[in-house]
């Protein structure tokens, strides 16, 4: 398991790192590694260099920037996960993040390298997503925010150029009064590849009532996947389990689901619907002023 | 191309290939060889070492990439040659290991779980260590090995290190 040879460059800036990018089309981008390196130790990927942008000071950190908040796509996903910052104003995030992987691989892996993977089980491309955030992708002299359907066309696949590097994902910040999360998944062991997963994020007024929410289902789809209908369906009323249950239900009847060798797609169609009814059930209940 | 790493809180240089991984870095240019070779492609946890005091993979760094950082291996670990450090001497009580191929990755993670949370439940533990495989244990052990070395840590008047 040893990789073919490459040439390696570190540039201090991500101009430089672009402009290199640009320059060789079989050259790849790594920041933590944790998906590339093993793909060359296989031989699946054979870059002829690899540009390490790890280090770029304005590829890192974490930072709230009106409604948002921003992170740098070389932030590491373990400084992601101890972010006071994320703790407080990205609960969703902060509650998937301890699924991405296992500590040592959160410890290098990072933000923007598992939005640039597009691995379908992923959890930080399905938080994004499910929050309807987006990411700035530069070529060139050129920035672009790019919505994350815009971005994941499938598995392992985006639209990112391949002289382009995302910059920085955007998170939208809920400034509601009460807001809960819920994440659940299910996969063969702890930190796995998820077969199903779902994210949910909703805001309550101070009867119950529900004026928000957000619910994506990753693993069993293709591309990380909003069910907006879910979201039209319960918007102002007392979430009950019957109800959220129908509506997801309805939502995933005819989408798209994935099967394999692990879980067949009727398992993973109901899987959705479980998991992502605990996910908006737990929300509710842990919503800021506690259960409606 | 040339390399300098800092290993066990000793600069050393060395001459690579850019395609040398950390891991065959220490153990064939550094010879520090209780960092184990075993999946080389990040699932199984055997090449872990401390850098800057978390554990990582180190099949899955190219040496290239590793400078400036503070680089930990098992060696680093005993407080003097032919002693062993607290959290070694607690597998050795509890049976923490059998083949041992596993335990320099094991006894690594315990010392960072340990360094930030004195005193860990055992789910604690478990999610530390389930990165870190291990085929002959089932694991029970190297639990039990990580709460001894944690109770005697905490038991210490000293400022004790794991």
């Amino acid at each position: 398991m040893k990789t073919a040879p490459f040439e390696y460059s570190r540039p201090a800036t991500l101009d430089e790192a672009c402009a290199l990018l640009a320059a060789d089309a079989d050259s790849r981008l790594i920041a933590g590694g944790q998906t590339l390196v093993p793909m060359m130790a296989m031989r699946l990927a054979r870059p002829s260099r690899l540009i390490d942008i790890q280090r770029i000071p304005e590829l890192r950190g974490i930072r709230e920037d009106g409604d948002v908040v921003v992170i740098g796509a070389a932030t590491r996903q373990m400084e992601t996960e101890r972010s006071a910052l994320v703790t407080s104003k990205l609960p969703l995030l902060a509650a998937a993040i301890v699924w991405v992987g296992h500590a040592p691989t959160r410890a290098r892996g990072t933000v923007g390298g598992s939005i640039a993977n597009a691995d379908p089980a992923a959890e930080i491309p399905l938080v994004l997503a499910t929050l309807g955030g987006h990411v700035v992708v530069k070529e060139g002299g050129t920035r672009r925010d790019v919505s994350m359907p815009d971005l994941v066309l499938g598995p392992m696949t985006t639209s990112v150029p391949a002289a382009g590097c995302i910059v920085e994902a955007r998170f939208p910040v809920w400034k509601d009064k009460r807001v809960g999360v819920g994440f659940h998944e299910v996969s063969a062991r702890k930190s796995d590849f998820a077969y199903v997963s779902a994210a949910a994020q909703v805001a309550l007024d101070e009867t119950g009532r529900c004026t928000r929410l957000a619910i994506g289902i990753g693993g069993a789809t293709p591309v990380p996947t909003r069910l907006d209908s879910v979201e039209s369906a319960l918007e102002g009323q007392i979430l009950t389990a019957e109800k959220v249950r129908a509506a997801l239900v309805a939502a995933t009847a005819d989408i798209e689901i994935m099967r394999d060798s692990h879980a067949s797609d009727a398992y993973r169609r109901r899987v959705a619907v479980g998991l992502g009814q605990r996910a908006i059930m737990d929300a509710a209940a842990n919503s800021k002023g506690g259960p409606a | 191309m040339k390399v300098e790493l800092k290993v066990n809180g000793a600069t050393h240089a060395a001459e690579v290939e850019t395609r040398t991984t950390l891991l065959d870095c220490i153990r064939d240019n550094l010879n520090l060889t209780g960092v184990h070779t075993g999946c080389e492609h990040g699932v199984c946890g055997a090449c872990t070492v401390l850098i800057d005091g978390e554990p990582a993979r180190s099949c899955l760094m190219f040496a290239c990439q590793a400078d400036g950082y503070e680089i930990t291996t098992i060696e680093a670990l005993a407080p003097a040659p032919g002693e062993l450090g607290v959290i070694q001497d607690a597998f050795c009580e509890m049976h923490g290991m059998q083949c041992g191929y596993c335990t320099p990755a094991m006894i690594l993670t315990a010392h960072a779980l340990l360094k930030r949370n004195a005193a860990p439940t055992r789910d604690d533990i478990v999610d530390a260590i389930s990165g870190n495989i291990c085929r002959c244990t089932g694991y029970g052990q190297i639990v039990e090995s990580i709460e001894l070395a944690a109770l005697r840590i905490r038991g210490t008047n000293e400022a004790n290190t794991p």
